[in-house]
């Protein structure tokens, strides 16, 4: 009985409020972003030729094959919620793997992506950018500014799902205490919703 | 539990022993008490350094032309006050420092929801502090754009802006976390029987500040971003020449800053609200109408951010909006100072240092505020935009609310939180200082306002010179009552006379927890069965 009563008064634990806290980080994360899909808005709507030229840049395949990626990148985050609960650690670790596997593929398509773009003098700041015009500039500035910020969210994801593993390979988090796995799918689905949007606004609208 | 148990087995949490020691044992704490008072001593150090530049500022200002410093000097002493006192010290001031310490204590809870991310907020906001100064040490000499970093100067001057916009960005992290710690501890903690509306005015107001500061912050770290972008990577977002627009970094940098002034204002109204039934010794008067005008400024604040930029560049239509919200925002705010007003009335009122505080804050704070109605009208705008008249404005609100309230708010709380009183004769003597000080210095710059004096000038004209010596004049007396009530207060934590646990008569829980409080602050958790004020 006094074991009961030390645990409730030093450890303090509430799932439910971890949640909650989750959930109010990631309105500040949409937040972040909906400063820039203003300003994308503004320059869109100041800049429609150029910044529907400027779209047809982009390589369309590169962009469905990294939204496809993403996606099922979250399918497994997911079903690793669900894995832990079913006691399946060796489960849980495959899709926890699946995830970064795909985390990790997300980044080398970007970086082949950014890299094709440098190579044609696009990047912000550069000359040839410069001589194409003012829309061309903003759109590209922000393509690079937005998906580069999103790629961080990436690297934070990656860094976030490996400690994850880390700790359930240890049996520190187990289906007694699965909310930092639970709060890093949010995360990570927070990182796939933000390309949800990404993608139709330098891809697809052109 | 009978007292002679309470007397042998207590042990409060500044002498409660854990893994370190020393500084460690306060800077490695994740007691919400400890982080509350390590807010409370890094905010004054800004504080005073603020006071400082300040005090140097009004210096250069006794007489025209050169006094003690060049322009170039004068432009970044006033961006570094700026930014040290809202990045720094009005920001964070009383939700972290006194919202860390009561509000656990105040809605019957033990800490905070996230004990860890809370100590992390602190260190977020010491890196983020170390950033913004270390912009002071660097070559290129200290930033000289202003608090408000306003594009397209921000990326073409040639001083330190990038640590003071990336310190700003960091220090927005550690308001957001501190909002969602305290959101979560407010809907999840509250003790068994703790309604929303038993909830006292205080915790209320966090909550209410607590939704801006992560609602708003975000948008203010993204442009700081773009800032960076735009001087590091040259990409245009706010740069004409390259296609940008700077009136939309006007735009964006004001839907944050100016629900922000919220953040800053909104606790010192529940502060307010908390002194001012406890010396009155009576219930408050229209509890619910303070709440829902809380929340009603928490939501309109968001809509009001245009009337900054009425001489900018904007539409007919959106002038006019903005004009007729910020004169709606005011009305929440009227609300209030009725409210307290109306609880003062017929009330048997007990006349101490924290009251004095509450009282002259209704005084300025409704000086500031009718003040800020008549820079939100258009047409009066034109004339006073950017003279001193909106720098008297802006510190009579923020100074002289926020100000007053975190000096009341420190009168009132000290037993509480050192379980010793200082000497009230001399806080009281302090307090007149500084209010006939603050007075002296920021009155006459409504009528220099008025008359046409510029702000962010090192220099002026030779008929403005006889208000600005009496407004330099003010900032001594005001000095010299700050040092006062510095000097008191220290002594008072060292020496003062040991007090019992309700020395003023309070009736919220942090009344009923001992002075200073255990690390748990409740042995029991309570259960409420009252309102927050029933007094008599």
């Amino acid at each position: 009985m006094s074991q009961t009563i030390t645990v409730a008064h030093d450890i303090h634990r509430d799932d439910e409020g971890s949640k909650i806290g989750m959930w109010l980080f990631i309105f500040t994360e949409l937040l972040l972003f909906a400063g820039l899909f203003i300003v994308y808005g503004v320059y869109r709507y100041l800049n429609p030729v150029a910044f529907h030229l400027a779209a047809e840049e982009l390589n369309v395949t590169v962009g469905t094959l990294n939204t496809v990626i993403l996606l099922c990148s979250s399918a497994t985050m997911a079903m690793a919620s669900t894995a832990i609960r079913m006691r399946k650690k060796a489960l849980t670790l495959t899709l926890l793997g699946i995830t970064l596997f795909i985390a990790f593929m997300f980044m080398v398509n970007k970086y082949f992506e950014w890299k094709g773009k440098f190579g044609h003098g696009i990047f912000p700041g550069s000359e040839d950018l410069l001589q194409l015009g003012h829309g061309d500039t903003l759109f590209f500035g922000l393509y690079f500014f937005m998906t580069g910020l999103h790629a961080l969210h990436i690297i934070i994801g990656f860094i976030l799902i490996t400690i994850v593993a880390v700790r359930v390979n240890n049996n520190s988090l187990t289906s007694e205490n699965p909310v930092l796995l639970d709060n890093s799918g949010l995360y990570w689905h927070l990182v796939d919703l933000i390309w949800i949007f990404l993608f139709p606004l330098f891809y697809l609208i052109a | 539990m009978s007292n002679q148990e309470t007397e042998t087995n207590y042990v409060s949490f500044r002498e409660e022993k854990g893994k370190y020691k020393g500084i460690l044992a306060w800077i490695f704490s994740t007691d919400h008490k400890r982080i509350g008072l390590l807010y409370l001593y890094s905010i004054v150090s800004f504080f005073i350094i603020g006071v400082g530049l300040g005090a140097a500022m009004k210096l250069e200002l006794l007489a025209p032309g050169k006094t003690i410093m060049d322009p170039a000097t004068y432009n970044a002493i006033f961006t570094l006050h700026g930014v040290i006192m809202i990045f720094l010290v009005v920001v964070p001031g009383l939700p972290a420092v006194f919202g860390n310490f009561f509000l656990p204590i105040m809605i019957g809870a033990k800490d905070v929801a996230f004990p860890k991310l809370n100590l992390l907020s602190w260190w977020v906001y010491v890196v983020g502090a170390l950033i913004a100064l270390s912009a002071l040490f660097m070559g290129g000499g200290p930033p000289d754009t202003g608090w408000t970093f306003y594009a397209p100067y921000s990326f073409k001057t040639n001083t330190n802006m990038l640590p003071a916009v990336l310190g700003a960005f960091v220090l927005g992290f550690s308001s957001i976390l501190t909002g969602i710690n305290f959101i979560v501890t407010i809907h999840r903690l509250r003790a068994p029987g703790m309604s929303w509306f038993r909830l006292p005015l205080f915790p209320w107001t966090l909550y209410g500040t607590a939704w801006i500061q992560i609602l708003a912050t975000p948008i203010v770290g993204i442009t700081l971003l773009m800032i960076v972008g735009e001087r590091l990577l040259n990409i245009g977002f706010f740069d004409p020449a390259l296609g940008g627009d700077p009136i939309l970094y006007q735009h964006l940098f004001w839907i944050y800053s100016h629900p922000a002034v919220y953040i800053m204002i909104l606790p010192a109204m529940g502060a307010i609200s908390e002194i001012i039934p406890t010396f009155a010794n009576k219930s408050i008067f229209g509890y619910k109408a303070i709440v829902i005008s809380t929340l009603a400024i928490a939501f309109v604040g968001y809509f009001v951010w245009g009337h900054h930029m009425f001489t900018s560049g904007m539409s007919g239509t959106a002038l006019y909006t903005f004009s007729f919200l910020t004169f709606l925002v005011a009305i929440p705010s009227a609300i209030k100072v009725f409210n307290w007003v109306g609880t003062l009335h017929k009330a048997s009122i007990q006349l101490e240092a924290p009251f004095f505080w509450a009282a002259s804050f209704l005084f300025v704070f409704m000086i500031g505020g009718l003040s800020g109605l008549a820079l939100g009208a258009l047409a009066t705008n034109v004339h006073l935009h950017d003279t001193a008249f909106v720098v008297a404005h802006f510190h009579f609100i923020v100074f002289g609310g926020v100000g007053f309230a975190f000096m009341g708010a420190i009168h009132y709380w000290f037993p509480k939180m050192y379980g010793r009183m200082y000497n009230t004769k001399v806080a009281t003597t302090g307090w007149l200082f500084f209010f006939i000080g603050f007075c002296t210095l920021y009155l006459p710059m409504f009528f220099l306002g008025i008359d046409g004096m510029p702000r962010r000038y090192y220099d002026y004209v030779e008929r403005f010179h006889g208000p600005n010596i009496v407004s330099t004049i003010g900032s001594w007396v005001m000095i010299i009552g700050l040092i006062i009530i510095i000097a008191n207060l220290i002594k008072g934590a060292y020496s003062g006379a040991k007090t019992s646990k309700n020395p003023w008569g309070g009736r919220t829980l942090e009344w009923e927890v001992d002075s200073p409080p255990t690390l748990e602050n409740f042995e029991e958790i309570p259960v409420i069965e009252r309102s927050p004020y029933d007094y008599r």
